[in-house]
């Protein structure tokens, strides 16, 4: 029964894992061909209308699809293999794919009939068809239910071992799970009762002031759910793939709860150079902000002492010795190294982002863009290559010849990744403002950018070369040689000391959950209270639909 | 890297935690003090007016729009931002003088940077948006709508024409144009 349960949860893995990369695939193709229209060269196709509808499905199927599924499709593995028994309740496993598939569907077809030029982030009072966003909320349904699922795998797992820890990589997923039950709320809201209504006609007007506050809530929360699968590789799968063990347990413990409470209370430094907050509730939430800097600068430091245990066990000598004789040829150890590496641009970049009046240079430029394309397109999406390398052995009991192309594979991501957004850095620094279909290179301002922008457009062509050869890989284990499931290796590290017992705080989010509410109320509180208050003026509903 | 004890990780960690605070406590310090000593602060005067009748009545009307130099010498531009236009198009302002950029907008959200400077704001409708700032290099700026705002949002910008302060002549209304000089 056990073997056929996970069987099961196998099939609903596969399922989610290829939903998602069948949506980065298509959204790869897409992106590049943006930037071929931004640049002085001249695009095939290119209207307003086609590019901003391509703008539209890259953003909702990198930042919705690809990530919702991975996320869910990447949680019922650890479910399954970090907890050692069956996934409960499959049936509701397969309704939430089902609700996302038919949301995605229904999406999709509203953005490539044109009736959905509003982009990922919505910007009402412009609204799209009421479907567009119906179909959002139903991949949003379906991923409540994978959080249920997780929640009642883990205290079933409890229930079953007393006084035994939760295994990290499931304590972690449950983290995400708790996260983005929370992070929903805010974008829930603004679509339920403002947005949904509005694009239905039922309303005329909108609080634009409420609506941005609201996404706010969202906006941040939601780069850490997308994020946590990397976090997770990092603490129990890289250690473990270099031949070492994870440093320390309870760190790995702390740093997610403290992804869990800091991701939230800080949404509004995305509000910065909006008129319609406060700079005292700017500041509050940009000091939680660099908060949520400690959790990243932890994990470096215990995944860094992690490595290091495995590079001497290797023989690595010396103060940099063990990071040469680390096992660079295997696909999770390259990619957590180059991960690393672009974290440290892509954080650094974060840390001006969010510094309150710093921000005012870099605000809705290509700085912007450049920041988080490289810490989500380059440090989480590599470790989500990593992860489907090191897991598609154990979904398919296949695995090919080599890790070669692999490898390639993840290196053209690298490259292509610097050299797509070294140069959207300097551009945004130089004033190149972002979400528009083309440039006017006539103007002296504007002529001087473009060679920069060629070479971002090459660096895109890499990306589209890697994302092509990543679909080309995993399709190659479905069809390589059968190997039996004990061939395989565990894939989770253990703790140099394993944990016997851990507090009840670092087994479970009773507290977490307290605390996250107190600093919301603090941080959102006021900030959405006021819109009522100050009886903030309506804006005239701008409906796209219809081609208009 | 000593790992062989339980406390000997604790202890490892704990020194390493110290570091990430004080490197955490040196970035807020750093922003902090940019914006109490250098004024450095994201725009955030919470300022409502009604983008149904901001055309009809008040300062956003189109006779009072551009730049104008009002009492105490505040030379302050006020401009509008609709789908897909800025209205005018292009403000002129004195350099090295203290300038106030106000803007408001009829219909959907904007944003305006102003290139090689530090001027950045959303515009929402339902509020003013206001930036304060000194202009320090002569010449035509770009103003782009940084925002989408629609289907012709890429078709949207203006121009600041920042032009040494003995060459900024307001007329005897206090105003002045780009069309003027």
């Amino acid at each position: 029964m056990g073997e056929r349960a996970v069987t099961h949860a196998r099939r609903l893995t596969l399922a989610h894992l290829w939903v998602a990369f069948a949506a980065f695939a298509v959204a790869a193709v897409l992106g590049v061909w943006q930037m071929w229209a931004r640049s002085p060269l001249p695009a095939p196709y290119l209207t307003a209308e086609s590019y901003f509808t391509s703008v539209t499905a890259h953003g909702v199927s990198m930042a919705y699809v690809l990530t919702t599924f991975m996320v869910m499709g990447f949680g019922y593995y650890v479910a399954e293999t970090a907890l050692g028994r069956p996934l409960p309740l499959p049936r509701f496993a397969w309704l939430g794919f089902w609700l996302g598939i038919i949301g995605s569907a229904m999406t999709a077809v509203t953005i490539f009939a044109g009736n959905a030029t509003v982009l990922f982030t919505f910007y009402p009072p412009l609204t799209a068809s009421p479907f567009f966003y119906i179909g959002l909320v139903l991949v949003v349904v379906g991923s409540w239910i994978w959080c249920g699922l997780m929640l009642w795998a883990m205290l079933d797992f409890k229930r079953a071992n007393p006084g035994v820890p939760v295994p990290l990589a499931m304590f972690a997923t449950v983290a995400n799970a708790v996260l983005w039950l929370w992070t929903t709320v805010g974008v829930a809201a603004e679509l339920l009762f403002q947005i949904i209504p509005a694009a239905f006609g039922w309303n005329e007007s909108v609080d634009v002031g409420l609506s941005r506050t609201l996404f706010s809530w969202t906006l941040h929360a939601i780069v850490y759910f997308w994020l946590l699968p990397a976090y997770i590789a990092f603490y129990t799968m890289a250690p473990q793939a270099a031949g070492g063990r994870l440093y320390s347990d309870t760190m790995g413990r702390l740093t997610f709860i403290l992804f869990l409470i800091y991701s939230l209370p800080v949404g509004m430094h995305h509000l910065f150079m909006d008129p319609q907050q406060s700079s005292a509730f700017k500041f509050l939430q940009m000091s939680f902000t660099a908060l949520v800097a400690a959790p990243t600068l932890l994990t470096v430091f215990t995944i860094s002492a992690s490595l290091e245990i495995a590079g001497r066990l290797r023989g690595g000598k010396g103060y940099f010795g063990w990071i040469a004789a680390l096992p660079w040829e295997r696909p999770m150890v390259l990619a957590t190294g180059m991960a690393f590496f672009m974290l440290w641009f892509g954080g650094g970049g974060g840390l001006i982002n969010m510094s309150f009046g710093m921000n005012a240079m870099v605000h809705n430029t290509s700085w912007v863009t450049a920041h988080f394309h490289l810490i989500f397109g380059g440090t989480v999406v590599i470790m989500y290559f990593a992860i489907a390398y090191a897991i598609w052995p154990t979904l398919t009991n296949r695995l090919p010849m080599s890790p070669r192309l692999q490898r390639l594979q993840l290196w053209l991501w690298f490259i292509g990744m610097m050299v797509m957004t070294l140069p959207w850095h300097y551009l945004g620094l130089q004033g190149q403002w972002r979400r528009v279909a083309t440039f006017n290179y006539s103007d002296p301002i504007i002529a001087g950018w473009g060679p920069w922008v060629i070479v971002s457009l090459v660096g895109g062509i890499i990306l589209l070369a890697s994302a092509l050869l990543f679909v080309w890989n995993l399709l190659q284990f479905h069809s390589a040689r059968a190997v039996v499931a004990t061939d395989l290796r565990p894939i989770y590290a253990l703790a140099v000391h394993p944990p016997e017992r851990v507090p009840a705080a670092l087994n479970g989010f009773a507290l977490w959950n307290v605390l996250v509410l107190v600093l919301m109320v603090a941080a959102y509180g006021y900030p959405i209270a006021q819109f009522f208050i100050i009886d903030a003026p309506e804006a005239i509903v701008h409906r796209v639909n219809g081609r208009g | 890297m000593r790992a062989d004890t339980e406390q000997e990780i604790l202890k490892t960690e704990l020194w390493w935690t110290a570091l990430v605070i004080a490197i955490v406590t040196a970035i807020m310090l750093a922003i902090i003090y940019a914006g109490v000593v250098h004024h450095i602060n994201p725009p955030s005067n919470i300022e409502t007016i009604d983008p149904k009748t901001l055309h009809l009545t008040g300062e956003f009307t189109e006779s009072n729009l551009g730049t104008r130099v009002e009492a105490g010498d505040q030379v302050t531009s006020r401009v509008v931002a609709t789908q897909f236009a800025f209205q005018p198009q292009c403000i002129v302002v004195p350099s090295n003088r203290t300038v106030t950029l106000r803007f408001a907008t009829p219909d959907v959200i904007h944003g305006i940077l102003v290139t090689g400077t530090n001027v950045n704001t959303m515009i929402i409708p339902g509020y003013v948006s206001q930036v304060h700032t000194v202009f320090t290099k002569t010449g035509d700026l770009l103003m782009p709508c940084h925002e989408f705002c629609g289907l012709g949002h890429s078709q949207m910008w203006a121009t600041v024409r920042v032009v040494p302060e003995d060459q900024f002549r307001p007329g005897p209304d206090g105003r002045a144009s780009c069309d003027a000089r």
